[in-house]
């Protein structure tokens, strides 16, 4: 077989791959805008991190400040994974600082007051920064002490788990999820009545440590209970249809409208509020996740609704545009926005470029063109191998990325793909404001 | 998935190797291409011994590509759970088939030019 190729059609052939790779590696560039503003960004987890790279690079001469006394970076959606003996507790940790880009100044500080009027935020120590524009980014809290009878040492023995609590606790958890798995016996998972983050991270946990029983043929041992706190199993109705479905198959009985109370770690039991007062379950295994809360900081600052979420303290901002509602200065930014949806990481990767807008439009004096939809992800592992890509909005739509390549309710290996190998790769690559 | 544009691949692609694994995956695929191409100009036709050997590898590397998936992401077959899973296992022990064969032929081509 003869083939047609001389040398310099090769030639040709190799500069045309090559100029190929060049185009791809070549970003897209904005023209960056000339300000002096002064922003300050509160928080440097995923949201004030991709949007302090983000603005660097948009900007030409800002001054950008960001709060937050957290050395260390946390991978949060890698929680659920750690707590399921899947990756070690080490996999979620990175360092805060090396996410951040040069130009920025990082007060390793917590905020302690805002005044939108005078526009000064105050840090711990007493420090005052003054700002013209502000993007409240703190996260949230998760209240422990609500639960009574629960603290953190606790986790991690005599069948507690808290996957939530960080990756030490995640790690505990799964010290205690995996007894449970050998044992047996009852296991109750609960979630809060609050928002929360992650709401699927309940059913995750849930549903990992019924499959590793599973494959351990531990199985008929376990009798497991999904604590839901209200009628549904997840927020978005079209889905909770399919958890209830999946429940079904699985032999995992859901207990509506319970939420974890108190807990009697001496005696194994919990308490729970429900419809018709407390009631008392035995556990031998239980997953608690405690209410969650806006950080003190934004209740007293006034900047939370009067009129929503009052035990929670959510900012008080446009759910499109995520400007305060009050403060045409400061956007939220995360968790502690005050809309209805998007506690997740993929939530704030569609915010970022949205609050990014409203800033530098304002800056620009032009009406910003982006908005957020309420867009929230969730890669609901329903097995180890297994998962089912969730995608949704405001509206309870589902919103598939790859409609009619992957299925958003079926169970898929290449869900589980896109979880353990691009998850975490895509959230980096947002932190550094590239994706 | 928001702004999927080649760049955010690109980008996505460098977090899960690493940059600089990234990029020496990239040129080492880079280089044996051009090392297949160059072999086949240079003999100016294809050699069916060394083709034959060539494909007698590509179940090989599509097993051990398949195998490498699976180990490194927790799986196991049975998780196969739709059409997509299938056609996404097809494409890796495809790619793994293809890559083999072209590496195998153009090592033996390398190693003893004509015969």
């Amino acid at each position: 077989m003869k083939l047609n190729l001389n040398r310099r059609q090769m030639l040709s052939l190799a500069a045309g791959g090559a100029a190929l790779a060049a185009t791809g590696a070549a970003n897209t560039v904005q023209a960056q805008v000339a300000t002096k503003a002064r922003i300050v960004i509160i928080g440097a987890g995923a949201g004030g991190t991709a949007l302090a790279n983000r603005l660097v690079a948009r900007l030409d001469g800002a001054e950008i400040t960001l709060i937050d006394p957290r050395v260390d970076h946390l991978y949060q959606p890698g929680l659920s994974l750690v707590a399921a003996g899947l990756k070690p507790a080490n996999y979620v940790v990175s360092r805060t600082a090396d996410w951040l880009p040069k130009g920025v100044t990082l007060v390793a500080e917590a905020a302690a007051a805002i005044d939108p009027v005078a526009k000064t935020v105050s840090t711990a120590s007493g420090q005052s920064i003054g700002y013209d524009f502000l993007v409240v980014a703190p996260g949230l809290v998760l209240d422990h002490d609500a639960i009574e009878g629960f603290s953190l040492d606790m986790v991690g023995q005599n069948g507690i788990g808290a996957l939530y609590a960080g990756p030490q606790y995640a790690a505990a958890t799964w010290k205690a999820a995996q007894a449970y798995t050998e044992t047996g016996g009852v296991g109750l998972f609960t979630r809060p009545a609050t928002e929360m983050k992650c709401a699927g991270a309940p059913l995750k946990h849930t549903f990992l440590i019924e499959d590793i029983a599973r494959t351990a043929g531990t199985r008929g041992k376990l009798d497991v209970h999904y604590m839901a706190n209200n009628d549904s199993l997840f927020g978005v109705p079209i889905v909770s249809e399919k958890v209830r479905m999946l429940f079904g198959d699985r032999g995992i009985t859901p207990e509506y409208s319970h939420v974890l109370k108190s807990l009697d770690a001496g005696a194994k039991t919990a308490t729970f509020d429900t419809p018709t007062g407390p009631v008392t379950h035995e556990y031998d295994y239980i997953h608690v996740i405690p209410p969650q809360r806006a950080p003190e900081v934004i209740r007293q600052s006034g900047l939370n609704w009067a009129d929503k979420w009052t035990d929670q303290g959510w900012v008080e901002c446009d759910k499109a545009t995520l400007r305060h509602l009050r403060y045409d200065t400061i956007w939220a930014l995360g968790d502690v926005a005050g809309v209805p949806k998007g506690k997740t990481a993929a939530s704030v990767k569609w915010q970022v470029p949205v609050v990014e807008d409203g800033l530098v439009a304002a800056i620009e004096g032009r009406d910003p063109t982006e908005t957020y939809n309420g867009y929230t992800s969730c890669p609901m592992i329903t097995r180890v191998g297994r998962a089912m890509l969730i995608e949704f909005d405001y509206n309870n739509n589902l919103t598939p990325s790859f409609p009619g390549i992957i299925a958003p309710l079926e169970e898929l290996w290449i869900s589980w793909l896109m979880k353990e190998v691009a998850l975490k790769a895509t959230y980096n690559a947002m932190l550094r404001g590239r994706a | 998935m928001k702004d999927l544009t080649f760049g955010t691949i690109l980008a996505v692609f460098e977090e899960i190797f690493g940059r600089g694994l990234f990029w020496t995956m990239v040129v080492a695929a880079v280089v044996v291409t051009v090392a297949y191409v160059y072999v086949l100009i240079r003999d100016h036709s294809i050699s069916w011994r060394k083709f034959l050997l060539a494909q007698l590898s590509m179940p090989v590397g599509s097993v051990a590509a398949i195998w490498f998936v699976l180990a490194m992401t927790n799986s196991k077959l049975s998780n196969l759970g739709g059409p997509v899973d299938i056609i996404v296992f097809l494409g890796i022990a495809g790619v793994g088939a293809i890559g083999t064969a072209i590496l195998v032929y153009t090592i033996q081509s390398l190693i003893r030019p004509r015969q």
